[in-house]
């Protein structure tokens, strides 16, 4: 099997893309940075990759809402591409501002045809932008490949809008029922639960404390910590008092994904 | 053509954030308890869409159909304001015509996707307040809902009827008569166009233009203006100065030249084949050697006058602004992180003592942090050093200080443009915005300023400059062009002035894109619209060149050429509306002579409180106070990690909320060299004497960066002066003195000056209650930021206690130097010692605390500096979860000297330089005390970290006995610390 090929898609306003890159290298990917406009041109272009990765940002700047123009312009020219690319087997993976584009252009969850979208990111409850640490813990029993044999996760959330909301408690259930509420935020030695947590475990309000979701596949997923943030110990914030490993927990989301195809 | 709009409120049970920040802000001011405002933010949306196309935008791009909900009409319409229960005044806020409105703009964009037919687009706040008091209501929309400098507030039902602005304008050249004016006739024409021209250089101008027999035109008086501002030409401090003090006199011809750069000089030439400096004082930006591959350069800027009338975008364009120097340093650095320095007036201060015409110091700070948030998270740039002083002379003249350091390819440090080439402008468009901010910061501010001066006060729009920083390096690495310098100050008239210097420059200033229509030739070339770059690129790479900016969407257009002629021309639709010598316009400003004098204040000795003894409250107290309070609020909201190169974090230890000394990060993912981002500034000890403050600042930087492992054979150093009106000899005089040891310290301590800034006539005048006129100017602020190196990150140590049992010491000695201290400032104490550099001891300390952190032989190094001893402790403990036992006795230096209780308190809390307090695992002692013993450096054992939860510090008192001087559990300490900047 030849070395997966990562598509970073980047567009005005994306900034994560070059350590996004880098984290899938040292997976053992080839990562290449292509800009939305070579997509627009040429919506076969993502065929000759494996995994489309949707790294973070301020995809337009974040202007009208977070991912929303981005999300937009795959709603309206790309969604055949990323249909063929899910249906082809492969993966996609939305980090931070990757996560809220994914949400916002239905890829991770189809739209209610009456109703329209059945989630959204919205505004932390502290209503501004907010770096901090978070502890991170998987769901049970999920598919998500990208999160296959890890429990737990110590990532940096960098954001304002990572306040995950579904339109109802019903959809909310329904998800998690699924087992598509994969990553949730948590406590240093916590268990996954629907109860919200307070701040800052739960950093920025969001519903039954989900940081991540998956697609019905488990192929595609989104999440707003940054794994790519965390690939080497000197990453870690307390690596000078002994804590945290080589590599750094995020390292295992980007292996998942290379070693899905067979590496 | 119908003008629609779309309100978006949060949805039943969602939320309003925008309401409950304007409830919190008016209930800080003071103007309203328990206001439950009811907001929305809309879009004004004009073009020919019928009411479903509206309907569409509004429900899949405008609003979250999730959490919010829509209201869409006709402006004018009832629907649009039908008002809530219970609040039935409606504010709409809107930019004012001209204003950036980056939301806007990519909602055009965003809708053109659509193929739904809407021209513009303009954003707007909408506010529903209960009936209030006209004046309550005028005073919550002119210093909560909006900024006159940049919005314009509608009370009731929108009316207007179009959003177009700018009309085509007839050309028309203006000549400026003045080769018959006598000189107070020039100072009034200086006056009038803001041109803020002496009347010396007004009747050098004069001179030359009777020697031409002709008048200038409108642009050329104003491209001279722009040249010879303050601002961009430095001529204070590059002038000659007449400086006299208690040694006797000196002269300089160009004080920069004679103090800072000579230092570097110096530097280099004593490090003659080992000198890591590569450009300094030459560039945009200070450049030096990093490692094989890379050059890393710093810049630091202020943006003062524009944060103070409109914090939010002069902030925003602060930082915009200096992202594009690195960018424009040699043919372009990457950005790999900014640094940040706040100096503000106290948010505590009571509203109603503001002077006329000034904003209230939160209101200041919460729209500077934002402003820096905003565009630096957007740009993905980490935010990873900075520092906020708190002054009550900073009341109308906040300081913004923006930095930003790059990675330069070594072979990219070169540029020149060449004769021939393509003068080509890329990134934003040129509007009116932004017309006489060179000049205008180069004023003095007064209560009129904002009146004075709407044009200077701008918004930035980050991702035009994100999407520009891409395509430069992209541009640069496939070597498209030979030159490129940003647009920053006097605009277009600076950069390509600058650029063409040494050759000359033919402008067409029609081609330049313009966001509206109606800017004359003149606005066209001074406007200092944000997010603009200028190239000189080759005609054969033009076709590249183009191309890979539209491959990514940024506007590139050619606007002249660099010819060999000496002279700057400039035409307009063919006909020539400038033509400048460039000798003249770079070397014809005539040398000002300024005199500045310097007498030392006389010696006082500090006399001790009669209330002394309680340690306790004092350190708590300190920690409790503005300057040395946890900024997590702050920090929190800037990205500090993105990039990945993260190595130490503006906030450590077991809670990762300990303040760090420096950061620390790898930008070279797959390298573990390292950078080390620091700073020193202490506004208070220039009272007592600028050359200790200067000295001592300079020391703070230096020993920031070794505190984390730096090499201190490889730090460099910026300086950033921020001065009160240097027409004033005394004033002048204290920046000669603090220039003076600038030149001393960097030369001893081997740390070159590599660029610097300096903003003068930072003072606010007002006429008070009484009629009577007054002028706030602020203390003596340099700010020395330090770029250090370290050669392996691994080895780096942080600030927090790491285990108990391990040794405590202090490094370095402790003189009787209470002077401009917090405990004195506490205590309203006045005279005292001003903390001085011991040369000697520095240049042993610093590389012997390196090597030891290079050695592995310490757990946990702290700084000591604001607070003293009790401080540094106070903080490694409340940092790292652990309670510490410490000693004073034996603690070296005049101290000891010194009877009680003066020598403890001057052990606890004088701010003595080049001290760090030191954790060292019992193992690693004996090494440790033969180093620094070895190396000459006083070092004594304080004390060791304690398994408990409490601070105690003893001290032997008068009778022998001993007497515990502090001692406290960590949560309170922490708590104290905390507190303060604690904001919602």
């Amino acid at each position: 099997m030849p070395t997966p090929r990562i598509l970073i898609l980047r567009a005005p306003g994306t900034n994560c893309d070059r350590e996004t890159a880098f984290a899938f290298e040292q997976a053992g990917g080839q990562a290449d940075l292509v800009h939305i406009n070579r997509l627009l041109e040429d919506p076969q272009l993502p065929d000759r990759y494996q995994v489309l990765c949707l790294p973070g940002g301020f995809s337009y700047g974040d202007d009208v809402a977070a991912g929303r123009i981005l999300a937009n312009q795959i709603r309206h020219h790309l969604a055949e591409a990323f249909t063929r690319f899910k249906e082809a087997g492969k993966l996609i993976l939305g980090i931070c501002n990757g996560f809220q584009v994914l949400l916002k252009s239905g890829v991770l969850i189809p739209d209610d045809p009456v109703d329209g979208p059945s989630a959204t990111l919205t505004w932390n409850d502290s209503g501004r932008f907010e770096a901090r640490w978070s502890y991170l813990v998987t769901a049970p029993a999920h598919a998500c490949v990208f999160l296959a044999g890890i429990e737990r996760l110590y990532l940096p959330i960098a954001h304002a809008e990572g306040k995950f909301v579904a339109r109802s408690p019903d959809i909310l259930r329904q998800l998690g029922a699924q087992g598509r509420l994969v990553l949730r935020y948590g406590t240093p030695q916590g268990v996954p639960t629907d109860v919200p947590l307070s701040f800052p475990d739960n950093p920025n309000g969001s519903e039954a404390n989900v940081a991540g979701v998956a697609d019905a596949t488990g192929r595609v997923f989104g999440l707003m910590p940054h794994p790519e943030r965390h690939i080497h110990r000197l990453q870690h914030p307390r690596w000078t008092r002994g804590e945290g490993q080589e590599p750094g927990d995020g390292l295992a989301v980007f292996r998942n994904a290379v070693r899905y195809f067979g590496l | 053509m119908t003008l629609w709009e779309v309100d978006i409120y949060a949805a039943a049970g969602q939320r309003d954030v925008m309401a409950d920040a304007i409830a919190a802000a008016a209930g800080d001011l003071g103007l309203a308890r328990q206001l439950a405002p009811h907001t929305a933010r809309g879009y004004l949306l004009e073009g020919d869409a019928t009411t479903a196309d509206i309907h569409r935008l509004a429900d899949e791009l405008l609003a979250d159909r999730v959490v919010e909900r829509t209201v869409v009409g006709r402006v004018g319409e009832p629907v649009l304001h039908t008002p809530p229960p219970g609040v039935p005044v409606c504010v709409h806020v809107l930019p004012k015509p001209g204003v950036m409105d980056p939301v806007a703009l990519s909602a055009e964009k965003a809708i053109a996707d659509f193929g739904i037919a809407v021209r513009t687009v303009r954003t707007l706040k909408k506010v529903w307040l209960p009936d209030l008091a006209p004046a309550t209501l005028q005073a919550l929309c002119s210093k909560v809902l909006a900024n006159d400098s940049v919005e314009h507030v509608v009370i009731g039902p929108l009316t207007l009827q179009r959003l177009d602005m700018g009309q085509a304008t007839r050309f028309q050249l203006i000549h400026i008569p003045l080769r018959d004016l006598d000189g107070a006739a020039l100072e009034e024409l200086s006056r009038t166009r803001q041109l803020y021209l002496s009347r010396i250089e007004m009747e050098t101008i004069q001179a030359y233009y009777r020697s031409l027999q002709r008048d200038p035109t409108d642009v050329e008086l104003e491209t001279l203006a722009q040249t010879w501002s303050e601002h961009c030409s430095h001529k204070t401090l590059g002038g000659r100065i007449a400086y006299r003090d208690e040694g006797g006199e000196r002269h300089f011809e160009n004080l920069l030249k004679e103090t800072i750069f000579a230092a570097t000089r110096t530097i280099r030439r004593e490090l003659a084949e080992h000198d890591w400096c590569v450009s300094v004082f030459e560039d945009n930006a200070g450049v030096v050697r990093f490692d094989e591959r890379y050059h890393v350069v710093f810049k630091v800027e202020t943006h003062n006058h524009p944060s103070a009338l409109e914090p939010y975008g002069g902030a925003n364009t602060g930082i915009g602004g200096v992202i594009r120097d690195p960018l424009g340093t040699g043919l372009g650095a990457r950005p790999v992180c900014n640094t940040d320095v706040f100096c503000f007036a106290p948010p505590d201060t009571p509203p109603e003592q503001l002077p006329p015409g000034v904003l209230h110091p939160r209101r200041v700070m919460q729209g500077v942090v934002a402003g820096v948030r905003d565009y630096g998270n957007r740009m993905g740039i980490p935010t990873v050093n900075g520092a906020i002083y708190f002054d009550p002379r900073y009341l109308g003249n906040p300081l913004v200080y923006c930095g930003t350091v790059g990675l330069l390819p070594c072979d990219k440090a070169r540029k020149a443009p060449q004769a021939g080439d393509l003068i080509v402008v890329i990134g934003g468009r040129t509007g009116r915005d932004g017309i006489h901010g060179a000049t205008f910061s180069s004023a003095e501010l007064t209560s009129d300023s904002e009146s004075l001066s709407g044009g200077a006060v701008q918004i930035g729009n980050a991702i035009t400059e994100k999407m520009l920083l891409d395509v430069v390096l992209a541009a640069r690495d496939q070597g498209l062009y030979h030159a490129i310098t940003d647009c920053g100050a006097g605009g277009f008239s600076s950069a390509v002035g600058e650029m063409g210097e040494h050759l000359g420059a033919e402008v067409t200033l029609e081609a330049a894109p313009l966001k509206y229509e109606g800017l004359t030739y003149t606005e066209i070339w001074i406007s200092e619209a944000q997010e603009r770059m200028v190239l000189s690129v080759p005609p054969e790479t033009w076709d590249a060149f183009r191309a890979l900016c539209e491959a990514e969407g940024v506007e590139a257009v050619i606007i002249g050429r660099f010819v060999p002629t000496g002279r700057l021309r400039l035409t307009y639709h063919g006909q020539t509306v400038g033509d400048l010598d460039m000798q003249f316009l770079h070397g014809g400003r005539p040398a000002v002579v300024r005199d500045a004098c310097y007498t030392p204040p006389p010696e006082t000795p500090l006399e001790l409180p009669r209330q002394s003894g309680d340690g306790g409250a004092d350190l708590l107290g300190i920690l409790g106070s503005l300057n040395v309070a946890s900024k997590e609020w702050v920090i929190r909201q800037y990205d500090h990690e993105v990039q990945g190169g993260s190595v130490v974090k503006p906030l450590v230890g077991a809670a990762n909320d300990g303040p760090s000394d420096a950061a620390v990060l790898r930008p070279v993912l797959d390298s573990l060299q390292g950078l080390a981002i620091a700073c020193g500034m202490n506004p208070c000890y220039g009272e007592l004497d600028p050359y200790h403050m200067a000295a001592s600042g300079i020391d703070e930087a230096i020993r920031n960066c070794v505190a984390v492992g730096a090499d201190p054979a490889r730090i460099a150093l910026l300086d950033n002066f921020c001065w009160g009106y240097t027409d004033r000899p005394e004033t002048l005089g204290s920046l000669v003195r603090a220039a003076l040891a600038c030149h001393d310290l960097a030369v001893a301590l081997r740390t070159p000056f590599i660029s610097g800034k300096d903003s003068l006539n930072n003072e606010f005048t007002y006429v008070d209650a009484a009629g009577q006129r007054r002028t706030i100017a602020i203390p003596p602020s340099l700010l020395i930021s330090a770029l250090g190196q370290v050669p392996d990150t691994r080895a780096c140590v942080t600030m927090d206690l790491k285990r108990p049992g391990n040794v405590l010491y202090q490094v370095g000695e402790t003189d009787n130097e209470l002077g401009g201290s917090h405990y004195a400032r506490r205590h309203g104490l006045r005279g005292g010692h001003v903390p001085q550099v011991h040369v000697p001891r520095a240049q042993r300390t610093f590389p012997a605390v390196h090597a030891a952190i290079r050695q592995g032989l310490l757990r946990s190094c702290h700084d000591m500096s604001e607070g003293g001893l009790a401080v540094a402790i106070a903080e490694m403990a409340l940092a790292g979860g652990f309670g510490a036992a410490v000693d004073l006795d034996g603690i070296p230096g005049q101290c000891t000297a010194l009877s009680e209780p003066l020598r403890t308190i001057v052990r606890l809390f004088a701010e003595s330089n080049t001290r760090f307090v030191c954790e060292v695992e019992p193992d690693h002692v004996p090494a440790w005390e033969t180093l620094l013993q070895q190396r000459e450096v006083p070092c004594h054992r304080i004390g060791t970290v304690a398994a408990s939860d409490r601070v105690t510090i003893e001290a032997q008192a008068e009778h022998g006995n001993r007497r515990r001087w502090i001692d406290l559990p960590i949560a309170q300490l922490k708590d104290a610390w905390q507190q303060p900047l604690k904001w919602r």
